[in-house]
């Protein structure tokens, strides 16, 4: 488009440059540029999906969009045009009119979103009061929307807290809010990335269908390929605050041009053949059930599984169906209120104090959020290093070479012993986890969501480092998760799991293949497929199911 | 050479000044502790910088000795109820349970009785020394410190991290001092700095009652105690400690704040 024409589209956003002020300790502040000249139009009524990984600039473009830089982040040229207005140039007088009314947002973390003091009615209908629609017709208005978006009693949910209603739910009446002042266009950040698969799917088709009846325009902004698949008409990929590709959905999935974007579409495509179900198991748990202390309630209701040796059971579920408590069970931190857990021929002592120092050795874990599993405080070298010192007694330089052994092992080479962990990418923390683990030369490793808090191409990297570690030093690993694609990609057995208790267990081609039972049918066709008309797909096949009934 | 901030700096002369003056005492002392050279609240003059005192003794003398004494009685007390408060409230923290309950119960029972009247109660009864007033001082202090410590190091103890050591077995030194320690550390220098001033308060205070620091040995709530009369006729003698410890409360606080903001960041303290 040439630069003097008019803009005729909803949104313009021409050659936008975005920078912020660094403070990297011990040095000088610095300019650092977050976004490098990304230009993109959103016509009336249209989605455009923005995917990247994190620091790709999305959010931080999508807030633009509204003349806003969140923390310190300043609009440094360019020009945003909304319908046809320059807003970077209109002052407070003309946001004020702009964002809630024009533009509106919708974010990532609805819990965190809401006011919890005050009932979800007064905070949809805020904003549109501030545009001067009469109370009733706001209320009618958010009532229309939550039928719209599929919210049970959409006549008194309104009356209820934040607290009172899922996430799943909370999220749709966030869009509801952002949808009630009739806006042209709505940012969509990160809508679904917090929910459950099963949650997931009904969210994103709630808001299809909304964005579909209401006309409006929007931005949605997703690291998840799949996800956006099902919603937008366009798609950017963008990367480093460049854009890589822009085109219709169908052009992105079908035949991506940019090397990134195909590694973006082939993401989570791991072949791993099942192994055989030969070995003798390394882990046995029988028949275990377990509470929290001070409630009456069993997280944990008869749970039974096997692990044979150098293999790997994946644990599945959604959030609330005691995957997290089986690990803290089997590692000791929780004593099971019954059963038993064999560990290498061993029966295990139920609780912490009582296990003996080679059972700790070689029953590893690695956690979700790599970050508050270092020690901000010590270097690589004494993190990886401390298992060394405290279960085989290597000192000096040793224990060094070891060190820098582990950290070729997980393909992180020379120069990263002395960093902190302050100093090192998502990706690269939690490889150093695995090191660590690797270090006390386990027998198995249980893996607590591992790969959910990193980009789908570092995840994909973490994966296949798990895998190559598997073959050479035949370690086994339990494997929790809430993502069936990497389930797919890593298991050779899979357990179900379903409000504590294991619905299907069994090797993986066995638990994928049908017949199902009704959770496992339902979480497996949740999971986002990279084509285009999954979702109506699923939704039309659940309604058929559902009328058959 | 890195940049020191303004009120780093000016925080750090003031306190080396003080400091230094207490621990040369002996030697940029014009006169002894306790010599009387002149006459009662002369002024200030080439032979007494300060002036002298309600029976005669040089000010300026008074007023090194006197910061000796209370510097240092402050900062025993100061350490000692550091050491005491930080080590019971990290146990307290990562052990929970009945541990955590009876030290905790013990502290909010202590701390309920108001700290000016429980060490009066006790000196009262006891020989006054300074090793009675450092330990009584303290013991009483370190109910505070424990509450700062134990609330971090619950925060702290929460973390992967610490789990992670558990797991591989560690001991409860090692999960003390090297995994939840460093990570307390910058509030508790913060806290550090403030506590060292109401020890210095709260040490001046029970001079100026009369159950601190007892004469003839000099220390600086002593001189107001022995000059409060001198106001009366317009005689500055006593509020030139008032002055001192007004300046040492502050410029202690410039150089912890200077020292929390160095420390608070996540590179393991290694940055500016």
């Amino acid at each position: 488009m040439p630069k003097d024409t008019l803009p005729s589209a909803l949104l313009d956003i021409r050659n936008l440059k975005i920078g912020a002020t660094a403070y990297p300790p011990g040095e000088a502040p610095k300019e650092v540029t977050l976004v490098h000249g990304v230009s993109l139009t959103v016509e009336k009524g249209k989605v455009l999906g923005l995917i990247g990984e994190s620091g790709a600039g999305k959010s931080t473009i999508g807030l633009s969009s509204m003349a806003y830089g969140r923390g310190g982040v300043r609009i440094t040229g360019g020009e945003v045009f909304v319908n046809g207005r320059d807003i970077l140039q209109s002052g407070p007088g003309g946001l004020r009119a702009l964002r809630g009314k024009e533009v509106t947002y919708v974010a990532q973390s609805a819990a965190a979103a809401f006011n919890p003091a005050k009932p979800l009615m007064e905070q949809v209908i805020e904003t549109t009061l501030a545009t001067g629609m009469a109370r009733a017709e706001a209320e009618a208005r958010a009532v229309d929307l939550f039928r719209q978006l599929g919210l049970p009693n959409p006549e008194t949910i309104g009356k209820r807290f934040p607290h009172q209603v899922s996430g799943g739910q909370l999220q749709r009446v966030m869009t509801a809010m952002a949808l009630c002042p009739k806006p042209d266009l709505v940012v969509f950040d990160e809508p679904t990335t917090a929910l459950d698969v099963t949650t997931q799917i009904e969210v994103l088709a709630a808001i299809k269908r909304a964005i579909r009846e209401t006309g409006v325009a929007a931005l949605y902004i997703t690291h998840d390929l799949a996800v956006v698949a099902q919603v937008a008409d366009h798609i950017m990929v963008l990367r480093h605050g460049r854009m890589v590709e822009y085109g219709t959905c169908a052009q992105i999935i079908e035949t991506p041009r940019q090397d990134y974007t195909r590694a973006l579409v082939s993401v989570r495509s791991i072949d791993h053949a099942e192994k055989p179900a030969g070995s003798a198991p390394v882990l046995s748990v029988q028949n275990i059930s377990a509470r929290y202390k001070g409630t009456n309630f069993d997280v944990l209701k008869n749970v039974q599984v096997d692990l044979p040796a150098g293999q790997t059971l994946a644990v599945v579920g959604e959030s609330g169906s005691g995957k997290s408590t089986l690990a803290r069970v089997i590692t000791g931190l929780l004593p099971a209120t019954q059963g038993r857990i064999t560990f290498n021929g061993r029966t295990l002592s139920p609780d912490l104090a009582g296990r003996t120092r080679d059972d700790l050795r070689e029953l590893q874990m690695i956690y979700q959020m790599a970050d508050v599993a270092m020690n901000p405080r010590q270097t690589v070298e004494t993190i990886i290093g401390r298992p060394l010192e405290f279960y085989f007694g290597l000192r000096g330089a040793a224990k060094r070479q070891r060190v820098q052994d582990l950290l070729d092992q997980i393909e992180m080479g020379r120069g990263y012993a002395d960093r902190y962990p302050a100093e090192l990418s998502g990706g690269q923390k939690q490889r150093v986890c695995i090191a660590r683990a690797l270090a006390a030369q386990p027998k198995l490793i249980i893996c607590d969501e591992v790969t959910s808090a990193l980009d789908p191409l570092v995840a994909d990297g973490i994966l296949k480092l798990l895998l190559n570690l598997q073959a050479e030093a035949g370690v086994a690993y339990l494997f929790i998760t809430h993502d069936l694609a990497t389930v797919r990609a890593i298991a050779d057995r899979i357990a179900v799991m379903y409000k504590g208790e294991v619905r299907r267990y069994g090797t993986k081609s066995d638990v994928l293949s049908p017949p199902y039972d009704d959770y496992t049918d339902l979480l497996l066709s949740s999971v986002p497929e990279m084509r285009l008309g999954w979702l109506e797909e699923v939704l039309a096949h659940r309604r058929m199911v559902g009328a058959g009934n | 050479m890195r940049r020191y901030p303004l009120a780093a700096l000016l925080g750090l002369t003031f306190t080396c000044a003080y400091f230094g003056a207490a621990l040369l005492a002996p030697l940029i002392a014009p006169y002894g502790m306790a010599e009387v050279v002149g006459d009662s609240w002369e002024p200030s003059s080439a032979q007494f910088w300060l002036g002298t005192d309600s029976i005669g003794r040089d000010l300026l003398s008074r007023m090194i000795w006197g910061g000796r004494t209370t510097i240092f009685v402050a900062a025993c007390a100061t350490l000692l109820s550091f050491g005491l408060g930080s080590t019971l409230g990290f146990f307290a923290a990562v052990k929970g349970g009945w541990v955590d309950q009876a030290l905790s119960r013990m502290v909010d029972l202590m701390m309920s009785i108001p700290s000016l009247i429980s060490a009066l109660v006790v000196l009262s009864v006891m020989p006054v020394t300074l090793p009675v007033l450092i330990l009584v001082m303290g013991i009483l202090d370190s109910t505070r410190v424990f509450r700062l410590a134990r609330a971090v190091a619950v925060d702290v103890a929460v973390m992967d991290y610490v789990e992670a050591a558990r797991l591989r077995g560690e001991k409860q030194g090692w999960i003390i001092f090297r995994e939840i320690l460093p990570n307390a550390l910058s509030p508790l220098v913060a806290e550090m700095g403030l506590r060292f001033i109401f020890a210095v308060l709260f040490i001046s205070t029970l001079s100026f009652l009369g159950l601190g620091v007892q004469p003839p040995l000099a220390d600086w709530g002593g001189i107001v105690k022995e000059n409060k009369e001198g106001i009366v006729y317009g005689i500055p003698a006593a509020l030139i400690p008032a002055f001192a410890i007004a300046t040492l409360a502050i410029s202690v606080n410039l150089v912890a704040d200077w020292v929390l903001n160095r420390t608070s960041s996540l590179k393991g303290g290694r940055g500016a």
